[in-house]
């Protein structure tokens, strides 16, 4: 299967991309409007979110919080659990997040087929540009890098869109069993500066695409389906306590 | 060599034709005669009013091995073309559509267990729904497998 490349379009031919740059939205509130624009808009969209608060785990759609999330820290310090409504893995979000997410049509990208192998192909293209110059960072399945792990990926699929939503970690923690140090680093060691990382995302879209910036309130106030309800949701605290006083690991909330 | 490779194919399409699946030159993914299929790569097998769904062995040889399979509540309506349930592969999670109208009368419970079996049994153990038709003549929306056949290829040249 051929892979579609980045290359440079002519201006008459780029395809438009609305871009939304934020900055420390809460990761709930960005999931819920990620999840209306792709389910009530036909278009290309690229939204930025420069750090989130509160810090906040981040769960995809099918995790299991048993396996995935040591309850009783989580309820005693009142970490939020969010379960969004792509798939992708597990990750704590704080205010050293960069979030980029892309939400494209069919048209975007001429040839890319809306599966795992040709988006990843077309984001590691896309990244490759913007890290060229700062080190080994290569984006591969799972926002694994190699030598350094500072990404997590997320990508649906949703008829004619391809969904595709990175949290690039500029100081990563994981609030899991699991140990990452060995393989974590910070991004701020190789890169100058967030604005720079964000910058040259924007950019190397500008390269393929007609980067539209659009205001948060202009797309809010654009919004006239009310009847839209996200499945991005918040676990609550009696969720948890569920969860964690079942002996059934199966149940998923 | 080039008598055995040409006797070979020879025997390879008389199995094909006698398994009832296309074959086509470059790719690799299966496709049944007697189904119906969608753009979004979802099959269709109709007998009477009542039909069963799935996803293609090119869906699921793109999405990669699936660990969680999405299912719709038994009784729940379905729309020609709206998502019904999702796939999640390792890399990425997929809506899956359906391809014709009707109530759900049947889901494939053992998909909770074994996500697997879309991978491995797409057409057959790796159905997902089973659908009373309400409008029979959305079938002629499909494709039939020769038809879907082209489409595939027209995605894998680019």
């Amino acid at each position: 299967m051929a892979a579609a490349g980045l290359t440079r379009a002519t201006s008459a031919a780029r395809p438009l991309m609305r871009l939304v740059t934020m900055s420390g939205v809460p990761v709930l509130q960005q999931l819920h409007l990620e999840e209306r624009l792709l389910r009530t808009t036909g278009d290309n969209w690229c939204i930025i979110n420069d750090g989130t608060a509160p810090p906040t785990i981040v769960m995809g759609v099918s995790g299991r919080v048993s396996e995935l999330v040591e309850i009783q820290p989580v309820l005693r310090d009142q970490v939020p659990i969010v379960r969004r409504f792509s798939g992708g893995g597990t990750v704590i979000v704080d205010q050293g997040t960069v979030f980029v997410t892309f939400i494209c049509n069919k048209a975007a990208v001429t040839g890319l087929q809306p599966f795992p192998r040709d988006i990843m192909t077309w984001s590691g293209q896309l990244y490759g540009k913007v890290f060229d110059g700062f080190g080994e960072f290569h984006l591969r399945e799972n926002g694994r890098l190699k030598q350094h792990h500072v990404s997590t990926l997320s990508i649906s699929i949703f008829k004619y869109l391809w969904f595709m939503s990175t949290s690039i970690m500029l100081t990563a923690m994981y609030y899991s069993a699991r140990k990452h140090t060995d393989f974590l680093c910070r991004m701020k060691e190789y890169m100058p500066s967030r604005s720079f990382f964000t910058d040259g995302v924007i950019a190397a879209l500008g390269e393929q695409f007609s980067v539209e910036p659009t205001d948060i309130e202009t797309v809010l106030s654009d919004d006239d389906d009310d009847e839209f309800v996200p499945s991005t949701k918040m676990l609550s605290e009696q969720d948890l306590e569920g969860i964690a006083s079942s002996k059934e690991s199966l149940i998923r909330v | 060599m080039a008598m055995a490779a040409s006797s070979r194919l020879f025997w390879a399409s008389r199995a094909a034709a006698y398994l009832r699946i296309s074959t086509f030159p470059r790719a690799f993914s299966t496709v049944l005669k007697d189904l119906k299929y969608a753009d979004t790569h979802e099959w269709v097998k109709v007998e009477g009013d009542s039909a069963t769904v799935g996803i293609t062995d090119h869906a699921q040889d793109h999405l990669g091995d699936v660990v969680f399979v999405e299912l719709p509540e038994v009784g729940s309506s379905v729309s020609q073309g709206n998502n019904f349930g999702a796939v999640e592969s390792v890399k990425a999670t997929s809506d899956v559509n359906s391809p014709v109208s009707g109530e759900v009368v049947e889901v494939n419970e053992k998909l909770s267990e074994e996500p697997g079996l879309v991978n491995a049994s797409p057409y057959d153990k790796g159905w997902i729904i089973k659908v009373k038709l309400s409008d029979s003549g959305e079938l002629n929306s499909l494709m039939d497998d020769e038809k879907y056949s082209k489409f595939c290829e027209e995605e894998d040249k680019h």
